[in-house]
């Protein structure tokens, strides 16, 4: 590459969504890189105004494919939370399960089949499946565990349907929860051969500085409730959010940019599992251990190792779960409305921390909703870690520059789907 | 095991072309085939197909194409970028015959029927222009199913009842 020019990567593939990333060298200095995201923005907020408080839930889970229990989840938690509902446990315990399932599915899928043939020089999981198919099979295994107890707890995998404020339409049988038990025991095998497996990567020697943002909970690995905290000493209740967090446009991209009291910031698994590695279960702590993890992880070409952790800790949770299920009865308690109330949500999907807020009037329609998406969170701190990683190697190729970029950016596991929608990686020099 | 495999998603317009295609045959495909709805995840055909040998798919497309414009395809070769999309979790048609391929769970004849749709926003129906090509896609897959059982053309149900209506 030469001094002034300008990378232009206009499809960037295996990420969630449609846009490009430009990179802008002048003088030999990376001087701006960019996360286009063209895709028109999603109106869900103006599509939620005027309508039934009951409805987030099945509407917000239409943001996404790939992580509609998140969306369910953080709706759910702000609605009850506006009207000054708290659910019972074994509804709780029922919701942790189900997003249980999403992390599992998830986190196969981007590990197995989007991520890992970076590491081993393969184009796609197809690829890498022509060479290595037990490998992808035991990563189709363990998301189609995910998959199934999504369906067992959720009704269906893709937008599950049994979700409602308040709980659930109808509680899983004892005996339905119980069959999945060999599946998901194999899948926590799995999982371990999986943390195994990819700690045997080379990684690129790339730390960040990053303020790490998630939820926090006093006992457990965050995943449906918690304060939201950051390595920068914030701590507060998802209600204290607007406070602190600042979204804005930006001409390049039609999803928001986040800042934390003006500051970038990141959230996902890296931020979950350097705030929250000590509620690991001793045995998962000491897997991440043996992978090389230490209590923070701070390089993002190591987060793939961080998702196999949390899939042994989802399957493992999801186990316990079953173990101690007992179905909630009934399976939702009543939500009312309340006079001109609010309510905030945060809930940990996959790709990181997803704000719910809602404004219900006392008709029960709602007046104002905002939804913050982890993805439309990590834009700045992508763009950051891009300048970085790009400007240490400006002496590749373009197309190899263009390649290592593009693993880089795989590495947050981005959803533009959620933040706006469709990615595309553009160098360019002047 | 005959099986046929509508995709889509019912709540984004065109989208949904697949699943409407699927319900037509359904009314009337010979005993003994099955008929299945997939919404969103393309991966989950390779446990949908599993143990059929004879399978047929109707997905949505969107490109620089026409509205309305049916292509149809043979998966016992590679499909090539038509059936590409590009940048995504929810692996694209033609990634999951691959993957299926590579990974050796290809049924041995898959038989894809992809409708070029018009628009995909949320919450829109069905245009009426690709409700009526989805008529047309459906009473080729029964024409097809019906004549491996060896029908006839008049013996299709689809078939029959038009031409009681326009004798």
């Amino acid at each position: 590459m030469t001094h002034g020019s300008r990378l232009r990567v206009p499809a960037l593939t295996r990420v969630e969504g449609e846009g490009g990333l430009e990179i802008i060298v002048s003088g030999g200095q990376v001087t701006e890189a960019r996360l286009d995201i063209y895709e028109p923005p999603r109106f869900f907020e103006a599509l939620l105004r005027g309508r039934r408080y009951t409805e987030p839930p099945d509407i917000t889970a239409r943001i996404c494919g790939i992580c509609p229990v998140a969306y369910q989840m953080s709706a759910c938690a702000a609605i009850e939370d506006a009207c000054g509902v708290t659910v019972p446990d074994p509804v709780k315990a029922l919701r942790r399960l189900l997003y249980c399932g999403e992390w599992i599915e998830s986190h196969a899928l981007h590990v197995y089949l989007l991520h890992a043939p970076d590491f081993l020089g393969y184009d796609s999981g197809i690829h890498l499946a022509r060479d290595h198919p037990d490998i992808v099979v035991r990563g189709l295994r363990l998301k189609k565990a995910g998959n199934h107890l999504m369906e067992v707890v959720g009704g269906r995998s893709v937008h599950p349907v049994n979700v409602r404020v308040g709980g659930f339409y109808r509680a899983p049988a004892v005996r339905d929860l119980r069959a999945l038990l060999p599946e998901l025991e194999q899948a926590r095998r799995d999982a371990a051969e999986t943390i195994a497996w990819v700690s045997t990567f080379a990684f690129p020697d790339f730390s960040r500085d990053y303020e790490f943002v998630s939820l926090r909970h006093p006992d457990d690995y965050p995943i449906t409730e918690g304060r939201v905290v950051s390595s920068g000493g914030l701590d507060i209740a998802p209600a204290g959010y607007d406070r602190h967090f600042t979204e804005f446009q930006v001409p390049h991209s039609t999803a928001l940019h986040s800042v934390l009291d003006g500051n970038t910031y990141l959230t996902g698994p890296m931020a979950r599992y350097s705030l929250n590695s000590s509620r690991l279960p001793a045995e998962i702590a000491a897997a991440a251990r043996a992978a090389g993890l230490g209590a923070t992880c701070d390089n993002p070409f190591r987060s793939i190792v961080v998702r196999a952790v949390e899939l042994l800790y989802a399957c493992d949770e999801a186990l316990r779960l079953i173990g101690g299920y007992q179905p909630p009865d009934p399976p939702a308690v009543e939500v009312e409305p309340r006079a001109d109330c609010t309510g905030y949500g945060c809930t940990e999907a996959p790709r990181g921390l997803l704000y719910h807020r809602y404004s219900i009037a006392a008709d029960g329609s709602i007046t104002d909703a905002k939804i913050v998406p982890p993805t439309s969170q990590n834009q700045r701190a992508i763009e950051a870690d891009l300048r970085a990683f790009a400007a240490t190697r400006l002496e590749l190729p373009p197309e190899r520059l263009t390649e290592e970029c593009e693993q880089a950016v795989r590495s947050y596991d981005p959803c533009i789907s959620c933040a706006a929608h469709f990615l595309d990686l553009r160098v360019s020099r002047t | 095991m005959t099986l046929v495999i509508g995709i889509g998603n019912a709540d984004r317009g065109d989208d949904a072309v697949g699943l409407v295609v699927a319900r037509h045959v359904r009314d009337a495909a010979p005993p003994g085939v099955t008929v299945r709805e997939l919404d969103g995840d393309q991966l989950a055909l390779l446990d949908a197909w599993d143990g059929a040998a004879d399978v047929y798919i109707v997905d949505a497309t969107w490109s620089d194409s026409e509205p309305g414009i049916v292509r149809r395809f043979d998966a016992s070769a590679p499909l090539g970028g038509g059936f590409q999309h590009r940048g995504t979790h929810m692996f694209s048609l033609a990634d999951v015959i691959e993957l299926a391929r590579a990974l050796h769970r290809l049924p041995a004849r898959v038989i894809g029927y992809g409708i070029e749709g018009a628009a995909f926003e949320l919450g829109a129906p069905l245009a009426e222009e690709t409700e009526a090509v989805a008529r047309a896609v459906a009473d080729q897959i029964l024409h097809e199913l019906w004549a491996a059982e060896g029908a006839g053309e008049r013996d299709v149900p689809g078939n029959r009842r038009r031409h009681h209506r326009d004798p």
